[in-house]
């Protein structure tokens, strides 16, 4: 079986949750022994590109040939395209000026240059000639099936699809219900139905997108699969407390959001919760892990709670960065407005720390040992919080429970369903 | 002879209602819910099953007979919501072939916990049934039938009971069979009655399950069944919930002609008869002792207490909760102690279970929470306003802090010792 695979993100350079799982997915393929060409945007690698530098510090380019280099029947391609995962076609315009502006100071030029980068200011034709170019890429490899990963690479997955007419898997991450609640971007919109439309088999990541996909794209039940995502078990196991904790006395409590600060991921209940929290304790901090539009907003609403001093910000963390922040918590919260899957909470299950969910989570439909709320009751999320930083024996149970069920989460599930998907649409295409 | 010796359970907790740590009323019950349970269970079981068991004790003239416990907090809860339930009972004490047990009157686990309380509780149930059959029950059965050697030990120093049920637990018995009256080890006269749970539960369990090789099961095959314990048993004991008949199988499955039709089939062998527990004493002597050094219950496949005091929340909980008997006692305040009694009902613990890979089915039935977890943070929410209502009140003696949580299920012989 081969595959060509059309994704954004690759670790190390992830800014969410579709790096991780595209990770994930194909390695467990890999050992399947399924043939993988993964084909990814990057950024035009020029002195003056700086959106990796900026999104990930630190991060350096061999460790992301070591770690694909584990991945045997895994091969990467890039095509140069600006294409940031998690972007907003608003946000797209934004960047690219931004990006120009620092151009042109870096050379001291006061009008831009045709040559520099390549700049597409319009987001909307750079997906398409993403989709060119893969179909160029395409035209050089062997494969039997297309799998695009979310709205940026199904043009490009159409594209390939009906230049080789093989057929062609879109796999559902999120949609943009999930990302924009009710003001969805029409353009993006339209992109994403015209991927599902276009689809052999439609891949969800939980049976709440799966009703999304049926209930707001008009597409028809049969042709939608759930496959759950799993989780890579690196965690040491040894949660909460034992790392040093700057800025947090030894018997404070740490609760943690990790995640894109934005509205899909519900910061501000998080922060109301807090509130609630602070009124029947005092001994907690409030950890906000993660950037993104609402950040800003986000320190400032914890200064008109007055709760700032017990609310901590440290950006955008990954790798290490991230096991120690598990190690500090004591309880992780996602309290998502709508979470099409949300691998993180496997993750800190995975680290040993308890979690808090919102029932509008994909995750929530394959977790048992977790505490789940709804997004929008801060009463509720506040009880749950502080029943499980005041009850030790709840945490245990959580923990105990938690680790074992993430456990049985396995990533060669997933692949075994994505292949046995394959296959069928193989047999399909030989006897239709 | 084989006598076959109906015991039904009849009961339903109070069960709480949501209450968060930033609540402060203090009542803690659901009533709208607890009324709601019990009318529709007493529509689809107690109403339609009393009524078929007072034909049947009728119609063969005295010769089928049951028995009964039905605890303290359902009645209670009987008379508020569906009081013609009661008076259903009260027409089956006056045939005279009705037994009720004596248990705990809020069904708990306070045999494991404190011996006063436990005792007490006795009383106050025994004293319950009298009021309301006119009888004063002989036969005492613990909450899921827990027991163990000092439970019965226990029992026989109260002096008013001939004979204790329990489960026929395999690794109990060993080879001998649950079909015969036994001595517990270390008593001189009471006696132990032991569940048969394969015939109980083909009933109970597997009555309406088409995978079971024996569905449908009749009434004709089932009185086979108890015709074959003639020559190697005296006694078919069958305990089980009531709400087996009806709730538990429903009616469309045939639960209630099945048992219709039961006693003809019984009674189709000359020597077949039925029995109360009480009776079963009188006619059949002991066959042997049965040593339960360790605790053992109907529940599950496990036949352990695992189901209340399996993970650190539930034993957190109900160590909290009794830790609480002194202080509650002393403030004299009937209302809180009665509340922290409703708080001991075995149910609360029970819906705090964490094993839901094999047993789940049945831990679902009437589990008003979503999860083990909620059911857990519901409880210690209330017991922290409970907490809240006895310190108001000036503290007899310094109370110990100790653990805040302990793992293992409790030593007896030590909450004992403490008590």
């Amino acid at each position: 079986m081969r595959v060509f695979m059309l994704g954004w993100e690759f670790p190390p350079f992830i800014s969410g949750g579709l790096g991780t799982a595209c990770y994930g997915l194909t390695k467990a393929l890999d050992q399947l022994g399924v043939e993988i060409t993964f084909v990814l945007p990057t950024l035009v690698q020029t002195s003056y590109a700086t959106h990796v530098k900026l999104v990930m510090p630190g991060m350096k380019i061999p460790q992301a040939t070591t770690r694909r280099r584990t991945l045997k029947n895994v091969k990467f391609k890039t095509i140069k395209s600006p294409l940031q995962p998690y972007e907003r076609p608003d946000n797209y315009q934004q960047r690219m000026e931004e990006s120009l502006q620092r151009i042109r100071a870096a050379h001291g030029r006061a009008t831009p240059s045709s040559r520099g980068i390549h700049y597409h200011g319009d987001m909307y034709k750079e997906v398409h000639r993403y989709a060119d170019l893969a179909v160029k890429l395409a035209a050089e490899e062997e494969f039997d099936v297309v799998h695009a990963h979310d709205w940026m690479t199904y043009p490009a997955g159409i594209a390939v699809a009906r230049a080789t007419g093989k057929p062609l898997v879109v796999h559902v991450h999120s949609t943009e219900f999930d990302r924009s609640g009710e003001h969805v971007n029409q353009m993006v919109y339209d992109i994403e139905r015209m991927g599902m439309h276009a689809a052999d088999k439609i891949i969800a990541v939980s049976f709440l997108t799966r009703n999304i996909i049926i209930g707001r794209y008009g597409v028809s039940g049969s042709k939608v699969e759930v496959v759950y995502n799993g989780v890579e078990r690196n965690g040491n196991g040894n949660g909460n407390g034992t790392a040093a904790r700057t800025g947090i006395s030894k018997d404070e409590k740490v609760v943690l959001f990790l995640g894109r600060i934005t509205m899909q991921k519900g910061p501000d209940y998080f922060l109301r919760a807090a509130k609630k929290v602070l009124e029947k304790m005092n001994n907690v901090k409030f950890v906000m892990v993660g950037s993104g539009d609402l950040m800003h907003r986000a320190v400032e609403m914890a200064a008109e709670l007055g709760i700032g001093s017990k609310v901590l910000f440290t950006g955008f963390l990954q790798g290490a960065d991230v096991q120690k922040i598990y190690k500090m918590a004591d309880l992780y919260v996602m309290p998502s407005v709508s979470e099409p899957f949300g691998i993180a909470p496997l993750e800190a299950l995975d680290n040993d720390v308890p979690v808090i969910i919102s029932k509008q989570s994909g995750v929530a439909e394959v977790l048992k040992h977790a505490l789940k709320v709804d997004f929008w009751d801060v009463d509720e999320i506040a009880n749950k919080i502080i029943a499980v930083l005041q009850h030790p024996a709840l945490g245990v149970t959580l923990r105990n429970h938690g680790n074992y069920e993430v456990g049985k989460l396995k990533w060669s599930d997933s692949a075994v369903k994505c292949s046995q998907i394959y296959e069928e649409l193989l047999v399909g295409a030989e006897t239709g | 002879m084989a006598s076959v010796c109906f015991y039904f359970q009849v009961h339903q907790p109070q069960r709480l209602r949501h209450y968060t740590v930033f609540d402060h009323n203090q009542y803690y019950f659901d009533d709208h819910k607890n009324a709601e349970i019990c009318r529709k269970v007493a529509n689809k079981c107690y109403l339609p099953a009393n009524r078929l068991i007072l034909d049947l004790i009728r119609k063969y003239d005295g010769r089928f007979k049951v028995a009964y416990s039905i605890t303290g907090v359902l009645i209670e809860q009987l008379f508020s919501y569906c009081p013609e339930v009661i008076s259903t009972f009260e027409a089956l004490a006056r045939t005279g072939c009705v037994e009720f047990l004596a248990e705990t009157y809020y069904h708990s686990l306070s045999f494991l916990y404190s011996r006063r309380e436990f005792v007490s509780q006795i009383s106050k149930q025994m004293q319950t049934i009298k009021n309301l059959f006119g009888q004063t029950p002989r036969i005492f059965r613990n909450t899921e039938l827990i027991y163990n050697n000092e439970l019965a030990s226990l029992i026989e120093s109260m002096g008013c009971f001939d004979a204790i049920l329990s489960e026929g637990a395999d690794h109990i018995l060993g080879y001998r069979s649950p079909n015969f009256v036994y001595s517990p080890k270390g008593c001189k006269d009471i006696r132990l009655l032991l569940k048969n749970y394969t015939l109980s539960d083909d009933i109970a369990f597997r009555f309406s399950n088409h995978d079971w090789n024996q569905w449908p099961l009749t009434a004709d095959k089932f009185g086979h069944w108890i015709s074959k314990v003639n020559g190697n048993g005296f006694v078919v004991n069958l305990f089980m919930d009531y709400e087996t008949f009806g709730e538990h199988q429903w009616k469309e499955t045939g639960i209630f002609d099945f048992l219709k039709q039961l006693p003809e089939e019984v009674f189709k062998h000359p020597d077949n008869d039925f029995k109360t527990p009480s009776e079963v004493i009188e006619a059949y002597p002991p066959m042997g002792i049965v040593d339960v050094p360790h605790l053992i219950s109907w529940a599950d496949i496990e036949r352990d207490l695992s189901a209340w005091l399996g993970n650190a929340m539930q034993s957190n909980a109900i160590h909290e909760l009794y830790r609480l008997e002194k202080q509650i006692k002393s403030t004299g305040d009937e209302n809180l102690i009665s509340d922290w009694r409703k708080l001991q009902t075995s149910d609360h613990f029970y819906y705090m279970c964490t094993k839901w890979f094999s047993d789940g089915d049945v831990h679902k039935y009437f589990n008003p929470y979503d999860s083990p977890y909620d059911s857990y943070i519901n409880f210690m929410n209330i017991l922290g306003n409970l907490h809240n209502r006895i310190s108001k009140y000036p503290q007899p003696a310094p109370v110990s802090i100790g653990h805040i949580f302990q793992n293992a299920v409790p030593n007896v012989v030590d909450s004992a010792a403490a008590n």
